[in-house]
Protein backbone atom coordinates (compact mmCIF):
# COMPACT_ATOMS: atom_id res chain seq x y z
CA UNK A 1 0.00 0.00 0.00
CA UNK A 2 2.53 2.66 0.98
CA UNK A 3 5.33 2.42 -1.60
CA UNK A 4 5.81 6.08 -1.94
CA UNK A 5 6.62 6.62 1.38
CA UNK A 6 8.59 3.22 1.90
CA UNK A 7 11.48 4.78 -1.22
CA UNK A 8 15.00 3.70 0.06
CA UNK A 9 16.58 7.67 1.07
CA UNK A 10 13.45 7.84 3.03
CA UNK A 11 13.87 5.23 5.34
CA UNK A 12 17.62 5.81 5.70
CA UNK A 13 16.92 8.89 7.16
CA UNK A 14 14.31 7.80 9.22
CA UNK A 15 16.39 5.07 10.50
CA UNK A 16 19.38 8.08 11.38
CA UNK A 17 17.14 9.78 13.54
CA UNK A 18 15.58 6.83 14.81
CA UNK A 19 19.40 5.34 15.86
CA UNK A 20 20.81 9.07 16.68
CA UNK A 21 17.85 9.46 19.10
CA UNK A 22 18.15 6.07 20.47
CA UNK A 23 21.92 6.85 21.42
CA UNK A 24 20.80 9.85 23.24
CA UNK A 25 18.48 7.61 25.38
CA UNK A 26 20.75 4.93 25.99
CA UNK A 27 24.01 6.89 26.35
CA UNK A 28 23.71 7.84 29.87
CA UNK A 29 22.26 5.23 31.49
CA UNK A 30 25.54 3.02 29.60
CA UNK A 31 27.80 5.51 31.00
CA UNK A 32 26.99 5.12 34.64
CA UNK A 33 26.87 1.50 33.85
CA UNK A 34 30.38 0.55 32.15
CA UNK A 35 32.00 2.80 35.00
CA UNK A 36 30.33 1.19 37.85
CA UNK A 37 32.59 -1.75 37.10
CA UNK A 38 35.65 0.26 36.84
CA UNK A 39 38.86 1.14 39.07
CA UNK A 40 38.48 4.88 40.25
CA UNK A 41 41.65 6.36 38.41
CA UNK A 42 39.89 4.36 34.51
CA UNK A 43 36.88 6.41 35.77
CA UNK A 44 38.66 9.92 35.22
CA UNK A 45 40.94 8.37 32.84
CA UNK A 46 38.49 6.87 29.96
CA UNK A 47 35.53 7.08 30.89
CA UNK A 48 34.01 6.29 27.54
CA UNK A 49 35.77 2.93 27.73
CA UNK A 50 33.90 -0.34 28.77
CA UNK A 51 36.32 -2.15 31.61
CA UNK A 52 38.90 -4.22 30.83
CA UNK A 53 40.29 -6.70 32.84
CA UNK A 54 42.69 -4.54 34.25
CA UNK A 55 40.37 -1.42 34.61
CA UNK A 56 37.71 -3.91 36.32
CA UNK A 57 36.87 -3.46 40.02
CA UNK A 58 34.01 -3.68 42.22
CA UNK A 59 35.21 -1.34 45.02
CA UNK A 60 32.32 0.65 44.53
CA UNK A 61 29.80 -2.40 44.99
CA UNK A 62 31.61 -3.33 47.91
CA UNK A 63 31.75 -0.02 49.26
CA UNK A 64 27.93 0.30 48.58
CA UNK A 65 27.07 -3.16 50.31
CA UNK A 66 29.27 -2.84 53.19
CA UNK A 67 28.07 0.74 54.44
CA UNK A 68 24.20 1.31 52.93
CA UNK A 69 21.77 -1.34 53.65
CA UNK A 70 20.76 -1.50 50.10
CA UNK A 71 19.24 -5.42 51.01
CA UNK A 72 17.12 -3.65 53.92
CA UNK A 73 15.64 -0.98 51.31
CA UNK A 74 15.31 -3.31 48.17
CA UNK A 75 13.25 -5.39 50.53
CA UNK A 76 11.31 -2.13 52.16
CA UNK A 77 10.63 -0.88 48.29
CA UNK A 78 9.41 -4.67 47.14
CA UNK A 79 7.18 -4.75 49.89
CA UNK A 80 5.45 -1.04 49.68
CA UNK A 81 5.31 -2.17 46.01
CA UNK A 82 3.45 -5.16 45.56
CA UNK A 83 1.09 -4.53 48.64
CA UNK A 84 -0.22 -1.27 46.97
CA UNK A 85 -0.26 -2.94 43.60
CA UNK A 86 -2.46 -5.48 45.26
CA UNK A 87 -4.82 -3.09 46.63
CA UNK A 88 -5.11 -0.95 43.83
CA UNK A 89 -5.94 -4.00 41.74
CA UNK A 90 -8.20 -5.55 43.90
CA UNK A 91 -10.03 -2.73 44.80
CA UNK A 92 -9.62 -0.68 41.33
CA UNK A 93 -11.42 -3.97 39.51
CA UNK A 94 -14.12 -3.78 41.81
CA UNK A 95 -14.72 -0.42 41.90
CA UNK A 96 -14.55 -0.65 38.16
CA UNK A 97 -16.98 -4.04 37.80
CA UNK A 98 -19.92 -1.92 39.68
CA UNK A 99 -19.45 1.47 37.77
CA UNK A 100 -19.10 -0.38 34.25
CA UNK A 101 -21.90 -3.49 35.46
CA UNK A 102 -24.35 -1.51 37.59
CA UNK A 103 -26.96 1.22 36.94
CA UNK A 104 -27.55 3.39 39.79
CA UNK A 105 -28.49 6.15 41.27
CA UNK A 106 -24.95 8.67 41.09
CA UNK A 107 -23.56 6.54 38.82
CA UNK A 108 -21.53 8.93 36.75
CA UNK A 109 -20.90 11.13 39.52
CA UNK A 110 -19.05 8.76 41.69
CA UNK A 111 -17.22 7.71 38.44
CA UNK A 112 -16.01 11.20 37.88
CA UNK A 113 -15.36 11.76 41.81
CA UNK A 114 -12.82 8.49 41.26
CA UNK A 115 -11.26 10.20 37.92
CA UNK A 116 -10.53 13.47 40.09
CA UNK A 117 -7.58 12.12 41.10
CA UNK A 118 -5.89 11.58 37.70
CA UNK A 119 -6.04 15.18 37.48
CA UNK A 120 -5.06 16.32 41.17
CA UNK A 121 -1.46 15.16 42.49
CA UNK A 122 -2.09 13.40 45.70
CA UNK A 123 0.81 15.31 46.43
CA UNK A 124 -1.08 18.53 47.13
CA UNK A 125 -2.26 17.35 50.28
CA UNK A 126 1.13 16.64 52.01
CA UNK A 127 0.62 18.61 54.84
CA UNK A 128 -2.64 17.29 56.25
CA UNK A 129 -1.18 13.51 55.03
CA UNK A 130 1.24 14.04 57.27
CA UNK A 131 -0.69 15.33 59.85
CA UNK A 132 -2.72 11.78 59.84
CA UNK A 133 0.22 9.67 60.08
CA UNK A 134 1.39 11.35 62.90
CA UNK A 135 -1.75 11.37 64.54
CA UNK A 136 -2.59 7.43 64.11
CA UNK A 137 0.90 6.91 64.33
CA UNK A 138 1.84 5.58 61.34
CA UNK A 139 4.77 7.22 60.27
CA UNK A 140 8.18 5.40 59.31
CA UNK A 141 6.12 2.47 58.74
CA UNK A 142 5.39 1.27 55.22
CA UNK A 143 1.75 1.08 55.89
CA UNK A 144 1.85 4.76 55.51
CA UNK A 145 3.39 4.33 52.22
CA UNK A 146 1.05 1.71 50.84
CA UNK A 147 -2.06 3.54 51.98
CA UNK A 148 -0.63 6.90 50.27
CA UNK A 149 0.03 4.90 47.22
CA UNK A 150 -3.12 2.68 47.02
CA UNK A 151 -5.18 5.69 46.70
CA UNK A 152 -2.66 7.44 44.65
CA UNK A 153 -3.27 4.62 41.91
CA UNK A 154 -6.79 3.83 42.15
CA UNK A 155 -7.87 6.39 39.99
CA UNK A 156 -6.26 5.63 36.94
CA UNK A 157 -6.97 1.79 38.07
CA UNK A 158 -10.67 2.56 38.32
CA UNK A 159 -10.68 4.49 35.01
CA UNK A 160 -8.66 2.31 32.62
CA UNK A 161 -10.78 -0.72 34.15
CA UNK A 162 -14.19 0.37 33.94
CA UNK A 163 -13.89 0.92 29.96
CA UNK A 164 -12.08 -2.61 29.83
CA UNK A 165 -14.89 -4.21 31.55
CA UNK A 166 -17.84 -2.37 29.90
CA UNK A 167 -16.32 -4.66 27.08
CA UNK A 168 -16.91 -7.77 28.50
CA UNK A 169 -19.88 -9.49 27.18
CA UNK A 170 -23.10 -8.88 29.09
CA UNK A 171 -24.43 -12.46 27.89
CA UNK A 172 -21.33 -14.19 29.61
CA UNK A 173 -22.32 -12.50 32.86
CA UNK A 174 -26.27 -13.30 32.56
CA UNK A 175 -25.44 -16.80 31.63
CA UNK A 176 -23.49 -16.99 34.68
CA UNK A 177 -26.65 -15.22 36.52
CA UNK A 178 -28.68 -18.07 35.38
CA UNK A 179 -26.43 -21.07 36.54
CA UNK A 180 -27.23 -19.03 39.82
CA UNK A 181 -23.42 -17.31 40.46
CA UNK A 182 -23.93 -14.63 42.69
CA UNK A 183 -22.59 -11.11 41.92
CA UNK A 184 -19.05 -11.66 43.83
CA UNK A 185 -18.39 -15.12 41.69
CA UNK A 186 -19.17 -13.58 38.75
CA UNK A 187 -16.92 -10.52 39.11
CA UNK A 188 -13.84 -12.88 40.24
CA UNK A 189 -14.98 -16.28 37.98
CA UNK A 190 -15.79 -14.32 35.20
CA UNK A 191 -14.87 -10.90 34.42
CA UNK A 192 -11.57 -10.73 36.34
CA UNK A 193 -10.25 -13.62 33.98
CA UNK A 194 -11.12 -11.94 30.68
CA UNK A 195 -9.39 -8.34 31.75
CA UNK A 196 -6.04 -10.14 33.20
CA UNK A 197 -4.58 -8.30 29.75
CA UNK A 198 -5.90 -4.86 31.12
CA UNK A 199 -4.75 -5.49 34.92
CA UNK A 200 -0.95 -6.28 32.95
CA UNK A 201 -1.12 -2.52 31.70
CA UNK A 202 -2.76 -0.56 35.34
CA UNK A 203 0.08 -2.61 37.27
CA UNK A 204 2.64 -1.54 35.73
CA UNK A 205 1.45 1.82 35.23
CA UNK A 206 0.99 2.20 38.81
CA UNK A 207 4.30 0.11 39.81
CA UNK A 208 6.24 2.95 37.84
CA UNK A 209 5.74 5.81 39.69
CA UNK A 210 5.71 4.00 43.21
CA UNK A 211 8.99 2.52 42.72
CA UNK A 212 10.63 5.82 41.77
CA UNK A 213 8.57 7.78 43.99
CA UNK A 214 10.94 10.01 46.18
CA UNK A 215 8.32 12.50 47.96
CA UNK A 216 6.20 10.28 50.29
CA UNK A 217 9.16 8.46 51.50
CA UNK A 218 11.34 11.52 51.93
CA UNK A 219 8.37 13.01 54.31
CA UNK A 220 6.04 9.67 55.70
CA UNK A 221 8.80 7.16 56.24
CA UNK A 222 13.03 8.48 56.31
CA UNK A 223 13.81 6.18 58.97
CA UNK A 224 16.72 3.88 58.29
CA UNK A 225 14.46 0.51 58.80
CA UNK A 226 11.90 2.02 56.18
CA UNK A 227 13.62 3.61 53.58
CA UNK A 228 12.67 2.43 49.35
CA UNK A 229 15.65 2.31 47.35
CA UNK A 230 15.16 5.35 45.64
CA UNK A 231 15.39 7.20 49.21
CA UNK A 232 18.31 5.10 50.15
CA UNK A 233 20.40 5.59 46.97
CA UNK A 234 19.40 9.46 46.97
CA UNK A 235 20.84 10.05 50.66
CA UNK A 236 23.60 7.41 49.99
CA UNK A 237 24.77 9.30 46.79
CA UNK A 238 24.46 12.75 49.36
CA UNK A 239 26.86 11.15 51.92
CA UNK A 240 29.28 9.61 49.50
CA UNK A 241 29.07 12.31 46.92
CA UNK A 242 32.89 12.32 46.37
CA UNK A 243 33.12 8.90 46.14
CA UNK A 244 32.67 8.41 42.42
CA UNK A 245 33.30 4.54 42.51
CA UNK A 246 30.18 3.80 45.21
CA UNK A 247 27.98 6.97 44.20
CA UNK A 248 28.24 4.86 40.34
CA UNK A 249 27.69 1.67 41.95
CA UNK A 250 24.48 2.88 43.90
CA UNK A 251 23.00 4.40 40.82
CA UNK A 252 23.67 1.16 38.81
CA UNK A 253 22.01 -0.57 41.83
CA UNK A 254 19.09 1.47 41.17
CA UNK A 255 19.00 1.50 37.58
CA UNK A 256 19.26 -2.94 37.26
CA UNK A 257 16.41 -4.25 38.83
CA UNK A 258 14.17 -1.27 36.77
CA UNK A 259 15.68 -1.88 33.84
CA UNK A 260 15.48 -5.69 34.19
CA UNK A 261 11.93 -5.70 34.73
CA UNK A 262 11.35 -3.13 32.27
CA UNK A 263 12.90 -5.68 29.60
CA UNK A 264 10.44 -8.66 30.74
CA UNK A 265 7.18 -6.48 30.91
CA UNK A 266 8.24 -4.20 27.97
CA UNK A 267 5.84 -6.07 25.49
CA UNK A 268 3.20 -5.95 27.90
CA UNK A 269 3.49 -2.09 28.65
CA UNK A 270 3.47 -0.98 24.87
CA UNK A 271 0.84 -2.57 23.91
CA UNK A 272 -1.00 -1.61 26.94
CA UNK A 273 -0.28 2.16 26.09
CA UNK A 274 -0.67 1.65 22.56
CA UNK A 275 -3.99 -0.47 22.90
CA UNK A 276 -5.53 3.12 23.51
CA UNK A 277 -6.20 2.09 27.31
CA UNK A 278 -5.19 5.20 28.06
CA UNK A 279 -6.50 8.69 26.21
CA UNK B 1 -19.34 3.55 30.05
CA UNK B 2 -22.62 1.99 29.38
CA UNK B 3 -24.27 0.10 32.07
CA UNK B 4 -25.92 -2.93 31.04
CA UNK B 5 -29.18 -2.13 30.43
CA UNK B 6 -32.64 -2.02 31.97
CA UNK B 7 -32.49 -4.17 35.30
CA UNK B 8 -35.60 -5.19 36.94
CA UNK B 9 -35.96 -3.37 40.12
CA UNK B 10 -34.76 -5.48 42.91
CA UNK B 11 -34.70 -5.26 46.08
CA UNK B 12 -31.59 -3.18 47.91
CA UNK B 13 -28.65 -4.03 46.39
CA UNK B 14 -25.88 -4.12 48.74
CA UNK B 15 -23.04 -5.82 46.41
CA UNK B 16 -22.55 -2.69 44.70
CA UNK B 17 -21.49 -0.63 48.15
CA UNK B 18 -19.22 -4.04 48.90
CA UNK B 19 -17.45 -3.47 45.36
CA UNK B 20 -17.49 0.56 45.41
CA UNK B 21 -16.67 0.74 49.27
CA UNK B 22 -12.85 0.02 49.34
CA UNK B 23 -11.56 2.12 46.78
CA UNK B 24 -13.96 5.11 47.74
CA UNK B 25 -13.13 5.08 51.32
CA UNK B 26 -9.07 4.51 50.65
CA UNK B 27 -9.36 7.47 47.88
CA UNK B 28 -11.63 9.98 49.81
CA UNK B 29 -9.59 8.91 53.08
CA UNK B 30 -6.06 9.50 51.75
CA UNK B 31 -6.17 11.73 48.99
CA UNK B 32 -9.44 13.70 49.32
CA UNK B 33 -9.90 14.37 52.93
CA UNK B 34 -6.40 15.49 52.90
CA UNK B 35 -6.75 17.36 50.12
CA UNK B 36 -9.35 19.62 51.34
CA UNK B 37 -7.56 19.75 54.75
CA UNK B 38 -4.52 21.23 53.30
CA UNK B 39 -7.08 23.75 51.98
CA UNK B 40 -8.06 24.54 55.42
CA UNK B 41 -5.19 24.73 57.01
CA UNK B 42 -4.01 27.25 54.69
CA UNK B 43 -6.09 29.39 56.58
CA UNK B 44 -5.05 29.08 60.01
CA UNK B 45 -1.84 30.21 61.57
CA UNK B 46 0.05 28.20 64.93
CA UNK B 47 -0.80 31.16 67.30
CA UNK B 48 0.85 30.32 70.80
CA UNK B 49 0.81 26.28 70.53
CA UNK B 50 -2.60 26.82 68.96
CA UNK B 51 -4.33 26.60 65.53
CA UNK B 52 -6.15 29.93 65.02
CA UNK B 53 -8.59 31.08 62.24
CA UNK B 54 -6.59 33.82 60.24
CA UNK B 55 -8.24 34.47 56.61
CA UNK B 56 -6.61 34.83 54.37
CA UNK B 57 -3.61 35.95 56.49
CA UNK B 58 -1.22 33.46 55.17
CA UNK B 59 -1.77 34.55 51.64
CA UNK B 60 -1.25 38.19 52.67
CA UNK B 61 1.85 37.05 54.10
CA UNK B 62 2.68 34.98 50.91
CA UNK B 63 1.63 37.87 48.17
CA UNK B 64 2.71 40.87 50.62
CA UNK B 65 5.80 39.61 52.32
CA UNK B 66 8.96 40.54 50.24
CA UNK B 67 10.79 37.23 51.32
CA UNK B 68 7.71 35.09 50.58
CA UNK B 69 6.34 36.79 47.34
CA UNK B 70 10.14 36.85 46.05
CA UNK B 71 10.22 33.24 46.54
CA UNK B 72 7.44 32.29 45.08
CA UNK B 73 7.31 34.38 41.89
CA UNK B 74 10.55 33.31 41.69
CA UNK B 75 9.08 29.92 41.62
CA UNK B 76 6.27 30.31 39.59
CA UNK B 77 8.58 31.96 36.75
CA UNK B 78 10.71 29.11 36.84
CA UNK B 79 8.05 26.38 36.42
CA UNK B 80 6.35 28.33 33.83
CA UNK B 81 9.76 27.85 32.13
CA UNK B 82 10.28 24.86 32.33
CA UNK B 83 6.87 23.95 31.34
CA UNK B 84 7.10 26.02 28.27
CA UNK B 85 10.44 23.98 27.59
CA UNK B 86 8.61 20.95 27.64
CA UNK B 87 6.01 22.35 25.43
CA UNK B 88 8.65 23.26 23.00
CA UNK B 89 11.03 20.77 23.09
CA UNK B 90 9.19 17.63 24.38
CA UNK B 91 6.05 17.44 22.33
CA UNK B 92 7.60 18.18 18.59
CA UNK B 93 10.26 15.77 19.12
CA UNK B 94 7.82 12.75 20.63
CA UNK B 95 5.81 13.72 17.45
CA UNK B 96 8.50 13.32 14.94
CA UNK B 97 9.95 9.83 16.41
CA UNK B 98 6.16 8.51 16.60
CA UNK B 99 5.93 9.78 13.23
CA UNK B 100 8.67 7.70 11.94
CA UNK B 101 7.85 4.56 14.19
CA UNK B 102 4.82 4.28 12.81
CA UNK B 103 5.93 4.43 8.77
CA UNK B 104 5.02 0.37 7.83
CA UNK B 105 7.42 -1.77 6.75
CA UNK B 106 10.16 0.25 9.45
CA UNK B 107 12.06 -2.33 10.52
CA UNK B 108 13.45 -2.18 14.02
CA UNK B 109 10.40 -0.30 15.21
CA UNK B 110 9.48 -2.44 18.25
CA UNK B 111 13.67 -2.33 19.47
CA UNK B 112 13.35 1.78 18.68
CA UNK B 113 10.36 1.99 20.99
CA UNK B 114 11.48 -0.21 23.86
CA UNK B 115 14.97 1.57 24.15
CA UNK B 116 13.74 5.34 23.86
CA UNK B 117 11.28 4.42 26.73
CA UNK B 118 13.84 3.46 29.02
CA UNK B 119 14.82 6.94 30.36
CA UNK B 120 11.03 7.08 31.56
CA UNK B 121 10.79 4.45 33.58
CA UNK B 122 14.16 5.33 35.75
CA UNK B 123 13.34 7.28 38.93
CA UNK B 124 14.29 10.53 38.65
CA UNK B 125 17.09 10.42 41.62
CA UNK B 126 18.60 8.32 39.15
CA UNK B 127 18.36 10.55 36.73
CA UNK B 128 19.14 13.78 38.57
CA UNK B 129 22.44 12.37 39.27
CA UNK B 130 23.28 10.22 36.36
CA UNK B 131 23.18 13.77 34.59
CA UNK B 132 24.80 15.51 37.35
CA UNK B 133 27.88 13.50 36.77
CA UNK B 134 27.92 13.67 33.23
CA UNK B 135 27.55 16.96 33.06
CA UNK B 136 30.20 17.14 35.63
CA UNK B 137 33.15 19.21 34.83
CA UNK B 138 35.22 16.74 37.21
CA UNK B 139 34.44 14.03 35.25
CA UNK B 140 34.98 15.26 31.89
CA UNK B 141 32.47 13.02 29.88
CA UNK B 142 30.39 15.88 28.61
CA UNK B 143 33.43 18.11 27.35
CA UNK B 144 35.40 14.99 25.86
CA UNK B 145 32.29 14.45 24.09
CA UNK B 146 31.92 17.93 22.62
CA UNK B 147 35.94 17.86 22.15
CA UNK B 148 34.75 14.92 19.80
CA UNK B 149 32.41 17.31 17.11
CA UNK B 150 34.87 20.13 17.61
CA UNK B 151 33.11 22.01 20.14
CA UNK B 152 34.54 21.80 23.52
CA UNK B 153 34.89 25.59 23.59
CA UNK B 154 30.69 25.65 24.30
CA UNK B 155 31.00 23.54 27.55
CA UNK B 156 30.30 25.29 30.78
CA UNK B 157 29.54 23.75 33.92
CA UNK B 158 25.53 24.24 32.70
CA UNK B 159 23.94 23.00 36.09
CA UNK B 160 26.42 25.18 38.11
CA UNK B 161 25.41 28.31 36.19
CA UNK B 162 22.21 30.51 37.24
CA UNK B 163 21.41 31.16 33.42
CA UNK B 164 21.80 27.93 32.38
CA UNK B 165 20.86 25.70 35.36
CA UNK B 166 17.05 25.70 34.68
CA UNK B 167 17.12 25.12 31.10
CA UNK B 168 19.72 22.47 31.53
CA UNK B 169 17.17 20.99 34.12
CA UNK B 170 14.18 20.79 31.72
CA UNK B 171 15.78 19.85 28.89
CA UNK B 172 16.98 16.80 31.40
CA UNK B 173 13.77 16.16 32.42
CA UNK B 174 12.70 16.28 28.60
CA UNK B 175 14.69 13.76 27.92
CA UNK B 176 13.19 11.31 30.30
CA UNK B 177 9.61 11.64 29.22
CA UNK B 178 9.89 12.07 25.99
CA UNK B 179 8.64 8.49 25.66
CA UNK B 180 5.53 9.55 27.24
CA UNK B 181 3.99 11.83 24.10
CA UNK B 182 6.31 9.43 21.76
CA UNK B 183 4.16 6.33 23.09
CA UNK B 184 0.74 8.03 23.23
CA UNK B 185 0.91 9.67 19.61
CA UNK B 186 2.26 6.49 18.13
CA UNK B 187 -0.96 4.81 19.63
CA UNK B 188 -3.16 7.53 18.20
CA UNK B 189 -1.34 7.43 14.66
CA UNK B 190 -1.51 3.85 14.43
CA UNK B 191 -5.74 3.95 15.35
CA UNK B 192 -5.81 5.89 12.21
CA UNK B 193 -7.78 3.50 9.48
CA UNK B 194 -6.00 2.73 6.39
CA UNK B 195 -9.16 4.01 4.63
CA UNK B 196 -7.66 7.57 5.47
CA UNK B 197 -4.24 7.05 4.20
CA UNK B 198 -5.58 5.29 1.25
CA UNK B 199 -8.19 8.23 0.32
CA UNK B 200 -5.39 10.80 0.83
CA UNK B 201 -2.67 8.62 -1.51
CA UNK B 202 -5.54 8.38 -4.02
CA UNK B 203 -5.82 12.14 -3.79
CA UNK B 204 -1.95 12.44 -4.45
CA UNK B 205 -1.37 13.19 -0.75
CA UNK B 206 1.80 11.69 0.19
CA UNK B 207 4.53 12.16 2.52
CA UNK B 208 5.22 15.00 4.60
CA UNK B 209 1.97 16.67 3.21
CA UNK B 210 -0.03 13.68 3.99
CA UNK B 211 1.43 13.84 7.77
CA UNK B 212 0.66 17.82 7.83
CA UNK B 213 -2.70 17.73 6.47
CA UNK B 214 -4.19 14.34 7.53
CA UNK B 215 -2.74 12.97 10.30
CA UNK B 216 -1.48 16.01 12.51
CA UNK B 217 -5.67 16.73 12.98
CA UNK B 218 -6.31 13.41 13.66
CA UNK B 219 -4.22 13.33 16.38
CA UNK B 220 -4.61 16.76 17.89
CA UNK B 221 -6.57 15.63 20.26
CA UNK B 222 -4.01 13.50 21.96
CA UNK B 223 -1.59 16.54 21.48
CA UNK B 224 -4.07 17.93 23.90
CA UNK B 225 -4.34 15.16 26.42
CA UNK B 226 -0.36 15.17 26.58
CA UNK B 227 -0.36 19.00 26.98
CA UNK B 228 -2.43 19.16 29.97
CA UNK B 229 -0.55 15.87 31.41
CA UNK B 230 2.50 17.75 31.02
CA UNK B 231 1.49 20.58 32.61
CA UNK B 232 -0.28 18.77 35.86
CA UNK B 233 3.54 16.96 36.24
CA UNK B 234 5.67 20.11 35.60
CA UNK B 235 3.48 22.36 38.18
CA UNK B 236 3.72 19.33 40.60
CA UNK B 237 7.71 18.29 40.16
CA UNK B 238 9.92 18.14 42.84
CA UNK B 239 12.23 15.16 42.97
CA UNK B 240 14.28 15.96 39.91
CA UNK B 241 15.38 19.27 40.83
CA UNK B 242 15.77 17.96 44.65
CA UNK B 243 18.07 15.48 43.62
CA UNK B 244 20.33 17.46 41.07
CA UNK B 245 20.26 20.26 42.68
CA UNK B 246 18.84 19.50 46.45
CA UNK B 247 15.95 21.70 48.24
CA UNK B 248 17.54 25.00 47.88
CA UNK B 249 17.61 24.36 44.26
CA UNK B 250 20.74 25.95 43.56
CA UNK B 251 22.38 27.83 42.14
CA UNK B 252 21.24 30.95 44.09
CA UNK B 253 17.70 29.44 44.03
CA UNK B 254 17.42 29.48 40.02
CA UNK B 255 16.35 26.20 39.83
CA UNK B 256 13.44 27.01 42.37
CA UNK B 257 10.07 25.62 41.28
CA UNK B 258 7.19 25.29 42.93
CA UNK B 259 7.82 21.43 44.59
CA UNK B 260 10.88 22.64 45.76
CA UNK B 261 9.41 25.98 47.20
CA UNK B 262 6.59 23.79 49.08
CA UNK B 263 9.35 21.39 50.67
CA UNK B 264 11.22 24.26 51.78
CA UNK B 265 7.87 26.18 53.12
CA UNK B 266 6.61 23.08 55.06
CA UNK B 267 9.65 21.66 56.19
CA UNK B 268 11.90 24.76 56.97
CA UNK B 269 16.09 24.57 55.39
CA UNK B 270 19.04 25.61 57.60
CA UNK B 271 17.85 28.81 58.93
CA UNK B 272 13.91 28.91 57.97
CA UNK B 273 11.85 26.71 60.25
CA UNK B 274 9.22 24.49 58.68
CA UNK B 275 5.75 26.34 58.93
CA UNK B 276 2.90 23.73 58.17
CA UNK B 277 0.32 26.70 57.26
CA UNK B 278 2.76 28.60 55.20
CA UNK B 279 3.41 25.02 53.11
CA UNK B 280 -0.41 24.78 52.84
CA UNK B 281 -0.94 28.06 51.56
CA UNK B 282 1.84 27.35 48.64
CA UNK B 283 0.32 23.98 47.82
CA UNK B 284 -3.45 25.72 48.34
CA UNK B 285 -1.63 28.10 45.16
CA UNK B 286 -0.38 25.00 43.85
CA UNK B 287 -3.75 23.74 43.69
CA UNK B 288 -5.60 26.30 42.23
CA UNK B 289 -3.10 27.01 39.37
CA UNK B 290 -3.29 23.26 38.62
CA UNK B 291 -6.87 23.39 38.69
CA UNK B 292 -7.61 25.99 36.39
CA UNK B 293 -5.29 24.56 33.77
CA UNK B 294 -7.10 21.40 34.00
CA UNK B 295 -10.30 23.34 33.51
CA UNK B 296 -9.08 25.66 30.85
CA UNK B 297 -8.22 22.54 28.64
CA UNK B 298 -11.53 20.33 29.89
CA UNK B 299 -13.76 23.73 28.80
CA UNK B 300 -11.65 25.54 26.47
CA UNK B 301 -9.79 23.13 24.69
CA UNK B 302 -11.23 20.01 24.26
CA UNK B 303 -14.85 20.77 23.90
CA UNK B 304 -13.08 22.76 20.52
CA UNK B 305 -10.99 19.44 19.57
CA UNK B 306 -12.70 17.62 16.75
CA UNK B 307 -12.93 14.34 18.00
CA UNK B 308 -12.79 11.89 14.84
CA UNK B 309 -15.02 8.61 15.35
CA UNK B 310 -14.41 5.87 12.87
Amino acid sequence: MNRATASLPRSVAAHAILISYTVIALFPVFVILINSFKTRRSIFGAPMMPPTPETFDLVGYRMVLTQGDFLTYFQNSFIVTVASLFFVLLFGAMAAFALSEYRFRGNRLMGLYLALGIMIPIRLGTVAILQMMVASGLVNTLTALILVYTAQGLPLAVFILTEFMSGVSDDLKNAGRIDGLSEYRIFFRLVLPLVRPAMATVAVFTMIPIWNDLWFPLILAPSEATKTVTLGAQMFIGQYVTNWNAVLAALSLAILPVLVLYLIFSRQLIRGITSGAVK
Amino acid sequence: MTASDAKPRKPFRWHIIVFLAPAVLVYTAIMIVPLFGTLQFSLFRNVSGGQTFVGLDNFRTLFGDPNWSRGFWNALWNNVWFFIIHMLVQNPIGILLAALLSSPKLRLSSFYRTAIFIPTILSFVIVGFAWKLILSPIWGVAPNLLDLVGLKSLFTPWLGKEEYALTALSLISVWQFVGIPMMLIYAALLSIPDEVIEAAECDGVTGMAQFWKIKLPLILPSIGIISVLTFVANFNAFDLIYSAQGALAGPNYSTDILGTFLYRAFFGFQLQVGDRNMGAAIATMMFLIILTGVCLYLFLIQTRLRRYQF
